[in-house]
């Protein structure tokens, strides 16, 4: 049913560029060296437009759309950066470390944390709005990893790559709204999961220390996230 | 079924079924059950039957009589005479009546304006035919828009009537139905799916109820008539679970509706065919939103997803869809029968038609009401609502639920229209119309439908997550006397971001209780926070021994 890519040219920041129609703006982005920050999204995994962070202006739309999750249109103008755009991001960043519990120089992921990068590239010094402090869960049932709710900003890469890379689907989100969490099959502890495979893939790609390695020191969780891209290599060349 | 034999049902059931007979019509939609009517019915055909059979009296059951809060309701005919309040005891009185006078101390007053304001087509069957009869439905020229249509009009032409009439969808946003239609017309393949939006999620809000209760097939034809328009042999009916008379009519009403072949292979001897199939919600508001209705559908979590691509495009399955909400399918059977022109001669210029509200709050005459566009709000409220109770003074009314706004005084005179509700901060939305007057605190108002929106919210993107969480906390803060001004000045940073970046209408509009009670109620923030007071006396202030500021 998808029509196949066509050729197109839009304008991204006054910046001509051309692009496939089955591109998104931020793929296009990103091949032309403009920078959109991203939280929620990875590439090689499916866009989900959660985090916000990547919402950019598109002329003659009344809605900012998420850069990860939307297709390039001919003859499109897209704004990128903007003092609106700018706030808006910066509080989506203040919104994440409110309703979270980021104790940064404890934390494993310290000094490798996308959710840090975002605070510094959107110039987060500091809260503007009351923190939450939410009471939360910390799983370490599993032999090898640990989960701490904490630190976790609902991103849905590990449900995601769980279910679309490794296939097994342990990761699932429960409840509604605040309340949201990200579980192990039905909210069973992690290390009593049938469906797990110790994979460690959520754990590699999780932007936070909200999933790690058990035994890992302040600051010493690096994360790696390059089997995305060999995955995919290796997909291409099978077919 | 062919035509001709559509017209023998419809001729021989009315012939049996005079305007003269002696006719007790009970209501028997949810208000009225509730308080029950089903036991009265009963009562009344006991009575009916001892009265003989030299006068016979029919006890048939109908839809929504509007008037619900004064359930159960009960019309006579001939002469249309509404009882309310009526008991299984006060049976035996009105059968007899039926031949004398009406039982005065039971007839409900103040019924002329309530009804003779009003403009019935989406509810122009409601006390006419019993909602569990399909025989009712088709004496009442039901089906035959369907029937008619397969055989007289092409697709097209179908979709340009629709376009003639000016139907805007009635599930809040008003976008233009013909358009939507010709849009999942055009779309490429062949695979593509109708779906009913009968999730109603409004607080407060039962129109789309009253019509799957009260006329079930209607939405049958309009679904099957937009089967035929765009293409679509399949349509879902997706409905929350807690409406259970309203699940039970409609897969009573598909399976009649397939035994007379009106629905299933080749309907009316045409090569269109078309099937339906409820599916319940579980009662999530959020599971009203498009695209999260449709993840429902398939089986996955309820969660909205960015838009584009647009159902229309891609939706079911990934296949070109169909959605349109209760009350806009409700209206196509007629659009379709009396003409575009027809329906467009109802309403004002962008907004065309009627529109059912559910009519609450402080007013007399609560219950169910669909008027012509375009009527003024002091219409509503002080004709067929009958005013304010008490004597005491209007403040506001709130219309769009949870998405919408609260509007004052000084807007009563103001056409009821999607545009002019718009212009002063609040939607048409799907129909909620809750009337304050001045013991209402709009700091309170705005507080409870953020705590909705925050309860609601599923919690996919972030500034609904924890933005509705922390503007309802600044409410609850305000509304306790413990705020400041730089509280309110965060709440309405707040609200701007969280209306602009949130990723469905659920957050997108969630700030709107909050900013139009901001925008004509500043006061009554102003004094909860300058000087701990609730000008209402509905919020209770913690005043600590020391403030600090
Ligand atoms: C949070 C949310 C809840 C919604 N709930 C409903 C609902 O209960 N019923 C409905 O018809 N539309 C609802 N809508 C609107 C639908 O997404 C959709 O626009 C509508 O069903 C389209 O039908 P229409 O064109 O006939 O209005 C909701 C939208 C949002 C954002
Ligand atoms: S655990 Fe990590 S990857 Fe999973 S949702 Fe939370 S932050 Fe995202
Ligand atoms: S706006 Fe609210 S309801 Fe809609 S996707 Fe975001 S969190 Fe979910
Ligand atoms: S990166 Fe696009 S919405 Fe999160």
């Amino acid at each position: 049913m998808s029509t196949p890519s066509r050729v197109i040219t839009l304008t991204l920041d006054d910046r001509e560029v051309g692009a496939h129609t089955d591109q998104t703006i931020l793929e296009v982005a990103r091949e032309n060296g403009i920078v959109i920050p991203t939280l929620c999204h990875l590439e090689g995994l499916l866009p989900i437009g959660a985090c916000r962070i990547c919402l950019v202006e598109v002329v003659g739309s009344n809605k900012l759309l998420p850069a990860c999750a939307t297709k390039v249109t001919d003859g499109m103008r897209v704004i990128t950066q903007s003092e609106r755009l700018t706030r808006y991001r910066r509080r989506v960043v203040e919104f994440l470390f409110a309703s979270g519990n980021h104790i940064c120089a404890v934390c494993v992921s310290n000094h490798h944390c996308e959710l840090q990068d975002m605070a510094v590239y959107t110039g987060m010094s500091h809260l503007t709005e009351p923190y939450r402090y939410p009471k939360l869960r910390v799983d370490a049932s599993h032999e090898r990893f640990v989960q701490d709710d904490n630190r976790c900003i609902l991103c849905q890469r590990c449900v995601r790559v769980c279910a679309e890379i490794e296939g097994a689907h342990t990761w699932d989100v429960m409840g509604r709204g605040i309340e949201a969490r990200v579980i192990t099959d039905l909210n069973q502890p992690w290390g009593e999961s049938d469906t797990c495979t110790s994979c460690s893939k959520c754990v590699q790609v999780c932007p936070t220390g909200a999933l790690s390695i058990k035994g890992m020191a302040a600051a010493e969780m690096k994360k790696r996230k390059h089997f995305l891209a060999q995955y995919w290599t290796l997909k291409e060349e099978e077919s | 079924m062919m035509l001709e034999a559509l017209r023998k049902i419809a001729e021989e059931h009315r012939a049996a079924h005079p305007p003269t007979a002696k006719t007790l019509k009970v209501c028997v939609a949810a208000g009225c059950v509730s308080c029950q009517s089903d036991q009265v019915k009963k009562a009344l055909e006991a009575a009916a039957k001892k009265g003989g059979a030299d006068s016979p009296i029919i006890v048939k059951g109908v839809g929504c009589l509007g008037l619900c809060a004064q359930g159960p309701l009960v019309i006579s005919e001939p002469g249309a005479t509404l009882y309310r309040q009526v008991k299984p005891e006060d049976a035996a009185e009105l059968a007899a009546a039926t031949k004398h006078e009406p039982v005065k101390r039971l007839v409900a007053p103040a019924n002329q304006v309530f009804y003779s304001r009003q403009q019935r087509i989406v509810t122009e069957n409601f006390d006419r035919i019993d909602p569990e009869k399909i025989e009712d439905y088709i004496a009442a020229d039901g089906y035959l828009a369907l029937l008619t249509t397969l055989t007289t009009r092409s697709p097209a032409q179908t979709i340009d009537e629709l376009i003639k009439s000016g139907l805007r969808g009635r599930g809040g946003g008003g976008y233009p139905t013909g358009l939507k239609w010709s849009t999942v017309a055009k779309a490429s393949g062949s695979e593509k799916y109708i779906i009913c939006n009968a999730d109603e999620g409004d607080p407060g809000a039962f129109m789309d109820r009253s019509v799957l209760e009260s006329d079930p097939h209607r939405i049958l034809e309009g679904m099957a008539l937009a089967g035929y328009a765009v293409g679509a042999q399949r349509g879902y009916i997706y409905v929350r679970a807690e409406y259970p008379i309203a699940v039970k009519r409609l897969k009573l009403a598909i399976s009649q509706a397939e035994k007379m072949k009106l629905l299933g292979p080749s309907i009316g001897g045409s090569s269109f065919q078309f099937t339906i199939e409820v599916r319940l919600g579980a009662g999530a508001f959020v599971c009203g939103e498009e695209t999260a209705l449709i993840a429902s559908i398939e089986g996955k979590r309820g969660t909205p997803r960015p838009r584009p691509p647009f159902p229309a495009e891609s939706g079911l399955w990934g296949k070109p869809t169909l959605i349109n909400n209760v009350e806009t399918f409700a209206n196509i059977a007629t659009i379709l029968r009396n003409g575009g022109d027809w329906y467009a001669g109802f309403g004002t210029e962008k907004s065309r038609g009627t529109k059912v509200f559910a009519l609450a709050g402080r007013i007399n005459n609560t219950g169910l009401i669909e008027v012509p566009m375009g009527i003024t709000l002091r219409e509503i409220i002080y004709d067929i609502g009958g005013g304010i109770p008490g004597g005491r003074r209007f403040k506001a009314v709130q219309t769009g639920g949870p998405s919408g706004g609260c509007i004052p005084e000084q807007f009563l005179d103001m056409p009821v229209e999607y545009e002019s509700l718009a212009k002063v901060g609040s939607i048409m939305g799907s129909g909620g119309m809750i009337v304050m007057d001045e013991t209402s605190c709009m700091v309170d108002v705005a507080k409870f439908f953020m705590e909705f929106c925050k309860s609601e919210s599923c919690g996919k993107c972030v500034p609904c997550r924890v933005g509705t969480a922390q503007m309802y906390d600044l409410l609850c803060k305000i509304s306790e006397g413990r705020a400041t001004l730089d509280d309110l000045a965060l709440l309405e940073d707040l609200c701007d971001t969280v209306k602009h970046t949130s990723l469905c209408g659920l957050g997108q509009t969630a700030p709107n209780p909050v900013l139009s009670t901001l925008r004509f109620f500043r006061h009554e923030y102003l004094a909860h926070i300058e000087e701990q007071r609730c000008p209402a006396g509905v919020c209770k202030m913690c005043i600590p021994q020391e403030i600090h500021r």
